[in-house]
This record gives structure tokens, C-alpha cells and sequence, in this order.
């Protein structure tokens, strides 16, 4: 039996990388949002610029449930003969494939549990088309068109995007309408119109938006005030730095002059790029860089520097897949160690670990009030799944009456004021000390600033008191980091629960469905969601809390637990570990079938990742 | 070599700049560095320039890498900040800064391990960019602090202390910062005052990427017999191409000059250099001939030093990134914050 169901399915497109099915199948996506049904698009797709396979894959879920949500999808849009068997394999029973049928399909190559829908895409768009390349792009937008038609989805709904995607171009708006009607009207003719997977217009969507975590990220770096942004392209944190740049040329040129309120710098490596932000953070301007693992991996030293000569410094982590090159387009949560840990020597670093885009711009902006404040690197933790994935989220807010928080900088006013100035000195007891700006006071307040150790007044000294002194302060600083640093979230069951369940990050997407699956099997759970290092004591307390405590997390070697159990102090005897690694995003029947096969009273088979 | 501190003590008679400084001022702490060291005459050679200069010492930031050179910026300028910061990384970190505060002086200061060895890519970086600094190499051709090895400025041929040869070919960093677009370049000796003070002065007042290499032995692990970064064999093979007479807006004075012998230069800050070709065949404007210059000094195993290149139709890295003249450490929410109002168009936009 074919599936019915309606803004409830998951439909994959399966493309050639560089065959200009991205925009079409984004528009896709946008119709079913405009339509007020919550959508999860998700790009699956290699390091390659073209003629790889890339998939794209739209779950539509009336329930808002917007994790990926594994398993074979519902309908295949099959455009490439390449991975054309093992994409059809995928396909959930009863599910749908939609095919270019311009070439007879062998019947090897099909099912008899599916229900196969062929239409001559390349026929109708060469019938249509001479150009080579408008032949490609149009068969793309030709089959959007028909998609429309078997799936309900309004097809004004997509004209008027057409409209506002090529505003000004009215030849391409044309164009590309004429593409939709194509396919849409032959689809009409061809079949029984529509199938048992169904859009309706719904009120589910509300206010929300359809956002990139990088792009958010950047966003928050403007809203934040950054100034000067270096950095090294790396997949997946590239399109943080592009859209900061965009954003900028939109929003920081000065109005009078034409000047820019804003230095961006591509830097000739990883390691110049954070050089830049710790010389710019040092000199008073907000300054970030944004990069993945491998860029963390050569910025050690300076994080070391920073750290120690306390040198505000802004980082956005896209993490992917590791270790080495690891898997460069794929999505994990395995740099946590790294970054926490970052430099030689004894040190430790703020993380705010958003679990989307709103998180991603409200945690970036507010990275930089942190660093300044606590004159240290922060490090924002996104993952590829959050930063070149679109996710449903409330609408971006900002507080007009807020203002940046520049920290403790002293002004040459209060420099002639104060009886004497020392920068390592704790003058208020939270381990945080003052600092003055190159270029202010012209006889006080210059000191020199050095990775090597030193007293209290900044001078050179290998002696063991002072550096001990400094030390210490700077683990109290760490404790005043973890006053500042955003709380954990509490999903309550409602009633006593004995289940306890820790996730953060990206997991999140996920963590609602896989709740309301394990309720539905009498597994009632609470969940707290992490939310910055150092951690929040709330987090021993839910612990201590709970009969049962699961940490989910995307690495293998269970970071979170560790830091746990370091930071903490909690026994990881306590912590029953579910990891997920493969690449794929965390999907919530993994984690509720994780959950219910360890409490099972019998041992249990391993969990084995799911690879779907 | 010394462990006391710099008496307090100043005569009241010393003599002041136009801001009221003297010299002094323009000091920092006592030298930890070897008896003899070439790199205190060059200290010595920056005070003097920036106390004649009368640079207000708050305006200008210091920053080095690690090694004996990037220990100096303690013993010059003691009410600049300054910046110690990682081996090999001073050009990113003096990048930042100046992307931080457009208004400040920027002195760099390296040695050829930091610079030519390890820092060779930031080195070659910071010079396409046109920061505009004064970017000086201490070179004296050895690592001293870990006590005598190589660096890649060491000629090849010549010997250690410990009597090895340096086997590959050296690092000409004069040569490469010309080739990578910095707009002033010399080469000084650590030995020669009168030459380095002006050469200086005049770094100081360039609107780009200036940089000096300066010749600075290593009296305890370079200075030997074999070695080409001794005292005797830089003051044997030392060949001056130029001599800068270093004048300020403020002086004017009057040089006579025979025709063609010297070229006038306005500085950025107004100040004039006169430039006296000591060799009569060399065109300081002509990057070619620059490179030519070295490449012919290197056959011939002299050291050309003074002004090599000199192009003062500059564009620098703000004019390039197009930035605003306000230092952008200086702006606020008023500037930065595009406000509620244009995130709810934001907004709309992603529906």
C-alpha cells in the first residue's frame, strides 16, 4: 500500500553536485514553509565541486519535530543514475520514486513495494530548450513544478518565490515560471494528481524562520560589534565569514564617508588569522575568526597566548567530521576536548554551545560581551548540521537598550585617578583583572604584554610564587566564567522521572521526538540540555537527580562525559554514554532506541550506529 | 648581562625633544642581552630616532616574536605598550593591531630565525599587504637563546662557532620583501649609527609596509672567524649605495648638494628625506634594479647597505580594505548595531 500521510514525510532529492538542483530544491523546501508546515531541509553532499552525488533531503513535520528523522524516506526524487540503485534500496515500503523516465527503467532496477512515477524531464526540457546548460537548470525547476502537482503544494506559492528570488530579473522570473508550468502542467496530464503524501496549508510555522546556523553566527558577530574578522576558508565554517562580509557591506558603511566600519582579512593560514584576531582583540576591537578542526588544531599557540596574556578573542567552531581531514562535510560534536583544552599548559576555555541558528546569533554577539569581560578566547561550538543547514527558529530579536559590555578597560581618566595600576592584579576578587588600550594615556598605563610569565605589574619572572599567584587566579577567573556562562535547559517529563538524559548542541533538534518516542513506550525522561563550559553545577544536581543519567553526544569518545567528569566532579560510573559519529545528524529514534535497549534488564546488544 | 636598574637620576640640563621628553623617556628596561650585542645599538639606534622624531611614546606600539631580537621591545620605549607575542606570528599580531587602530605607529621588530625560519610565511604576507609598520630583522644569521644554531640567513659556507657549515642557500630577506611588494626597504649594520638612525626616521614616516634588515652580530655565537655576520667581516664587505639625510618639517635645513647627487623624498608626515646616491648607477624607485643591486652584491659577496627601494605612491592595507579613518577600536553600538528594526527585515526575508 502506497503511504498516506499529510505534512508528516520525509522526501529526498538525490542530485549530481553541480547540476544547479540546490536553488530549486531550496524553493521547493520554501513553498511547504510558506504554505505554514514546519520543514527541516538537510544537505547531504562530498567535498567535491561537481559530479559527486549530493543529497537533499526535506522532512515535513506538522508535529514541528525537526530533527533528521533516519530511516528510508517516504518519496525519492531519483536525478542521479549514479546512485540511482542504492537510493531506490532506501526507500521506506510503500514509498514513492519519482524518476526521469526519458530512459527506459530496467525493471532490475526497481521494486514492487514502491510505487514508481516516470516522467521524460529531459525529453520535455530538450523538446523545450536548445541551450545545454538551460536544459539542465530548467529540468530542475520542471520537476519542482511537478512535484507541486503530486504533492498538493500550491503553485502560486512557488511563482510568487520565483518572484522575489530573481526580483528585478523579470526575464528569469519568466523563465523559470514557464519551467514550473512545464512540469507542473505535464504531471497534471500524466497522473492521478495528487498522491498519498499531501501539503496543506497549516498555522504550525507561526513566526518562524528558515535560517543557516553560519549565517546567524555572522549575523551575531555584526550585532555583536566585531570589527574585524580574520580568517582562512574551511569547510563547513566558510559561510560564516561570507555572510559576515555581506552583512557588513550591507550594514557598516558609513553612511557619510563610504568608509567601512569593519576590516575583513582572508588570511594566508589558520594560524595569521587568529594571529590578527588576538593582535586586533588586544588593541581594543571586537575581532573573530571562524574555522573548523583542523583550523582549531594549528591556532593552539596563540590560544595558549591569548589565555595567558588575556587577550579577548572571539572563535566560531564549525565542527565536522574528525580526526585529520576526517570527514570535511560531514557533521559531528568532536572537538569539544579540543577546544576546552586548546594550547599547551595548564588551560582551560569558555564554550557556548548553541543549539541552533537563534542560539548560534544570540551566543555569538554575546561571546564577545564575555570575552571582553573576561579578557579570555571564547569559542562558539556550531557543528555543520547547525551552520549549513536551514532550521525552523523563533525570529532573531534584539534589544535596542542594549549595550556591549567592553569589560574591565581602564580610560586614561581613571588611569590618573587610581593609585597605582597593575594588569595582572585582582582588584575586585573575580580574578579578572584591568587593562588599558595602546594609545590612550600618554605617561601611564603602558605595560608589556607576554606569553612568558610575570608578576602582578606585568614584569618578566620565572619565580614560583608570582606564577603560582597567577595561576590560581586565572582558574578563579575560570569560576567567574562559570557564573556568566549560559545555564543548562530543562525538558521536565511533567511528573517524577527516573530517566535523566544530557544532550547539547545540535542533539536538540532531535531530543523532542525522542522524549515523546520513549513516553510513548512508558519511558518517561527528563532532559537537560548543555549549554556552555565551564558547566554549570546545576548539571551535577540533575545528575544526582536521576536513577538513570544518559549523555548523548556526535563523537565517539564521549568528550562531554569527560569534561563531566572533570569539571565536575562526577563519577562516570554514573553517566551511560550514547554516541553517535557516523556523520549523518542524530536522529531520535537513535537515541530513544539507545535509551530503551540499555534499560533493558537482559544485556543488551551493542548499539551500532545508525548509518541511514 | 646586567642585573641593576637604570638609575633615576637625570640631569637637569638634558636635553629635551619638542614634546618635552628626553631621551630617557624613550628608553625601557635594562638589557638582559650579551655584553656587545648588536641588538642594544639597535635599541639604542630606535630611541634616538623616535626621541629626534619627538613620536609621542603612548602612539606608538611595539610588538616582536620570540627569540633574543623579540626580547628588545623590553629595552626601548618603556611607556609604549608592547607585545611579546609567539615565535614566527609578530606579523599577524601587528596586522591586528593596526587593523584595530589605524592611528597608532607600529614598530616590529624580529630576528632572522623568527623572521626567515619560522615566520618566513607570515614575513611574506604582512609585506603583501602593505601593513603600514616599520618592520626590523636583527639579523645575525644564529639562533642565540638555544645557543648557537643556524638560521636561514646564515651564508651559505660559513662556519658555526662549533665549526659545522651552513649547507643551504640563504634568505635574502631585503630581496624578498621587495619582490612581495614592501615600499621601503633597506639594509643597515647594527655597527653603523649614522646610517641606521636616519634610515629609521625615515621608516618611521612611510605610509606602508617599511622594512630594514639590519646586519646585528651575535658577539657570542656569530662572531667568529668564518662566520659572514662577524663585526670584521660586515665592516670589511659593508659597500653604503645610499646615505639618508633625515629632515623634518619642522627644521628646515639647508644641505647643498651636487646636482643630481641627491633626491628629495616628502615623507607622509611631512617631513623630507634627502636621498645621496653613493652609487651613481642604482635607481631607488626601480624594484628590478633593486633586485639587481642585491643579486650583484651577492656574487660578489658585498653587503649593500642603505635605502635599496623606495615607492612612496602607496596604498596600504586600509586604503585596500577601504576602512574608515576612525580607528575602529574607537566605534560604538551607535556605529556597529544595526538594531531591532533591521533584524525584523532580516526576519521577513527568511520566511
Amino acid at each position: 500500500m502506497p503511504i498516506e500521510a499529510t505534512n508528516d514525510f520525509v522526501i529526498r532529492f538525490a542530485n549530481v553536485n553541480g547540476s544547479g538542483s540546490a536553488s530549486a530544491n531550496l524553493l521547493f523546501a520554501k513553498a511547504i514553509l510558506r504554505m505554514g508546515a514546519p520543514i527541516a531541509p538537510r544537505n547531504i553532499f562530498p567535498s567535491n565541486i561537481q559530479g559527486l552525488p549530493t543529497w537533499y533531503e526535506v522532512r515535513v513535520s506538522e508535529r514541528g519535530f525537526l530533527g533528521a528523522r533516519g530511516g528510508g524516506a517516504d518519496m525519492l526524487v531519483a536525478m542521479n543514475a549514479q546512485t540511482f540503485a542504492q537510493d531506490v534500496a532506501a526507500l521506506s515500503v510503500g514509498g514513492y520514486l519519482f524518476y526521469d523516465s526519458t530512459r527506459p527503467l530496467p525493471p532490475t532496477m526497481t521494486r514492487g513495494d514502491i510505487a514508481v512515477i516516470g516522467m521524460p524531464l529531459t525529453e520535455l526540457c530538450a523538446a523545450r530548450y536548445s541551450d545545454p546548460r538551460q536544459r539542465q537548470l530548467y529540468r530542475n525547476m520542471a520537476y519542482v513544478g511537478a512535484l507541486a502537482a503530486l504533492l498538493d503544494i500550491e503553485v502560486g506559492v512557488l511563482e510568487e518565490l520565483i518572484a522575489e528570488r530573481f526580483k528585478g530579473k523579470d526575464k528569469l522570473i519568466e523563465a523559470n515560471a514557464r519551467a514550473l508550468r512545464l512540469g507542473f502542467d505535464d504531471a497534471k496530464t500524466r497522473f492521478a494528481c495528487p498522491l498519498g503524501l499531501r501539503v496543506r496549508r497549516s498555522e504550525a510555522v507561526g513566526d518562524r524562520i528558515l535560517v543557516e546556523g553560519n549565517y546567524a553566527s555572522a549575523l551575531g558577530a555584526l550585532y555583536g560589534g566585531a570589527t574585524v574578522c580574520a580568517w582562512y576558508p574551511i569547510t563547513p565554517s566558510t559561510s560564516v565569514a561570507e555572510s559576515f562580509e555581506r552583512l557588513a557591506g550591507r550594514y557598516r558603511v558609513d553612511p557619510a564617508t563610504g568608509g567601512k566600519n569593519v576590516a575583513i582579512v582572508q588570511a594566508e593560514d589558520e594560524i595569521a588569522a587568529i594571529g590578527m584576531v588576538v593582535g586586533a582583540g588586544w588593541n581594543g576591537a571586537r575581532a573573530f575568526t571562524a574555522t573548523s578542526g583542523p583550523g582549531v588544531s594549528l591556532m593552539q599557540e596563540f590560544f595558549g597566548l591569548a589565555y595567558f596574556a588575556e587577550v579577548p578573542v572571539v572563535v566560531v567552531d564549525v565542527q565536522r567530521g574528525g580526526p585529520s581531514t576526517g570527514m570535511p562535510t560531514r557533521t559531528q560534536q568532536s572537538d569539544l576536548i579540543l577546544c576546552a583544552f586548546a594550547s599547551h599548559g595548564d588551560t582551560k576555555h569558555v564554550l557556548l554551545i548553541p543549539d541552533g541558528p537563534g542560539e548560534a546569533f544570540e551566543f555569538t554577539a554575546a561571546a564577545f560581551d564575555l570575552a571582553e569581560r573576561l579578557q579570555t578566547p571564547v569559542f562558539v561550538m556550531l557543528d555543520l548540521d547547525i551552520g549549513m543547514n536551514s532550521h525552523l527558529t523563533e525570529p532573531f530579536r534584539w534589544d535596542d537598550e542594549r549595550l556591549y559590555d567592553r569589560g574591565k578597560v581602564l580610560s586614561p581618566r581613571q588611569l590618573d585617578e587610581i593609585v597605582e595600576f597593575g594588569r595582572y592584579k585582582d582588584v575586585d576578587g573575580d580574578g579578572v583583572p584591568y587593562r588599558t588600550l595602546p594609545g590612550g594615556h600618554p605617561t601611564l598605563g603602558a605595560y608589556f604584554t607576554r606569553g612568558t610569565s610575570r608578576d602582578r605589574y606585568a614584569r618578566y619572572t620565572e619565580d614560583p610564587a608570582p606564577y603560582v599567584d597567577n595561576m590560581e587566579r586565572l582558574a578563579l577567573k575560570f569560576e567567574t566564567a562559570r557564573r556568566l556562562a549560559p545555564a543548562p535547559v530543562l525538558t521536565s517529563a511533567g511528573a517524577p522521572a527516573p530517566i535523566g538524559i544530557v544532550h547539547f548542541g545540535s542533539t536538540a533538534a532531535a531530543m523532542d521526538e525522542a522524549l515523546a518516542l520513549l513516553a510513548d513506550a512508558g519511558l518517561a525522561a527528563d532532559a537537560l540540555r548543555i549549554r556552555a563550559f565551564p558547566l554549570s553545577p546545576d548539571i551535577a544536581g540533575f545528575v544526582r537527580a536521576h536513577e538513570r543519567v544518559f549523555v548523548v553526544e556526535q563523537n565517539r569518545d564521549a568528550q562531554m562525559k569527560t569534561l563531566m567528569t572533570s569539571d565536575l566532579g562526577l563519577d562516570p560510573a554514573d553517566l551511560t554514554s550514547i554516541l553517535h559519529f557516523g556523520g549523518s545528524p542524530i536522529t531520535a529514534r537513535f537515541i530513544a532506541d539507545a535509551v530503551a535497549a540499555r534499560l533493558k534488564p537482559a544485556a543488551a546488544p551493542p548499539i551500532l550506529e545508525d548509518v541511514t | 648581562m646586567t642585573f641593576q636598574g637604570k638609575p633615576k637620576f637625570r640631569h637637569p640640563s638634558i636635553p629635551t625633544n619638542t614634546l618635552g621628553f628626553t631621551r630617557r623617556d624613550y628608553e625601557g628596561s635594562m638589557s638582559t642581552l650579551c655584553a656587545g650585542c648588536g641588538h642594544d645599538s639597535i635599541t639604542a639606534a630606535i630611541v634616538h630616532a623616535c626621541f629626534e622624531l619627538a613620536l609621542p611614546p603612548h602612539r606608538v606600539a611595539k610588538l616582536s616574536g620570540i627569540g633574543c631580537s623579540s626580547k628588545t621591545p623590553t629595552y626601548m620605549l618603556g611607556q609604549s605598550h608592547g607585545f611579546n607575542s609567539v615565535h614566527g606570528r609578530m606579523p599577524s599580531v601587528l596586522t591586528g593591531a593596526y587593523l584595530a587602530n589605524r592611528e597608532l605607529a607600529y614598530l616590529g621588530v624580529s630576528g632572522d630565525g623568527d623572521t626567515a625560519s619560522i615566520g618566513l610565511g607570515q614575513f611574506c604576507h604582512v609585506m603583501r599587504r602593505g601593513v603600514r609598520m616599520v618592520y626590523i630583522v636583527e639579523n645575525n644569521g644564529v639562533y642565540g637563546l638555544t645557543k648557537g644554531q643556524f638560521s636561514a640567513t646564515a651564508d651559505r659556507g660559513s662556519k658555526s662557532k662549533k665549526g659545522a657549515r651552513a649547507a643551504d642557500e640563504p634568505i635574502d630577506l631585503a630581496a624578498l620583501a621587495i619582490q612581495l611588494g614592501a615600499t621601503f626597504v633597506a639594509r643597515s649594520f647594527s655597527g653603523d649609527k649614522g646610517q641606521l638612525v636616519p634610515l629609521l626616521k625615515a621608516a618611521f614616516g612611510h605610509r606602508g609596509a617599511a622594512f630594514i634588515d639590519v646586519i646585528s652580530p651575535c658577539v657570542t655565537f656569530n662572531n667568529h672567524e668564518g662566520s659572514t655576520k662577524s663585526y670584521d667581516y660586515v665592516r670589511e664587505h659593508n659597500i653604503a649605495v645610499s646615505a639618508l639625510d633625515f629632515i623634518t618639517g619642522r627644521e628646515p635645513i639647508e644641505i647643498d648638494y651636487a646636482e643630481g647627487a641627491a633626491l628629495a623624498v616628502t615623507m607622509h608626515d611631512g617631513a623630507t628625506i634627502h636621498l645621496r646616491k653613493l652609487d651613481a648607477e642604482h635607481d631607488f624607485s626601480d624594484r628590478a634594479a633593486a633586485l639587481t643591486l642585491l643579486e650583484r652584491c651577492r656574487e660578489t659577496g658585498e653587503i649593500p647597505t642603505g635605502l635599496l627601494y623606495l615607492d612612496d605612491d602607496v596604498e596600504e592595507l586600509h586604503d585596500t580594505l577601504g576602512t574608515t579613518a576612525r580607528p575602529l577600536n574607537a566605534l560604538t553600538e551607535a556605529e556597529l548595531c544595526p538594531g531591532a528594526k533591521a533584524l525584523e527585515a532580516i526576519n521577513r526575508g527568511l520566511r
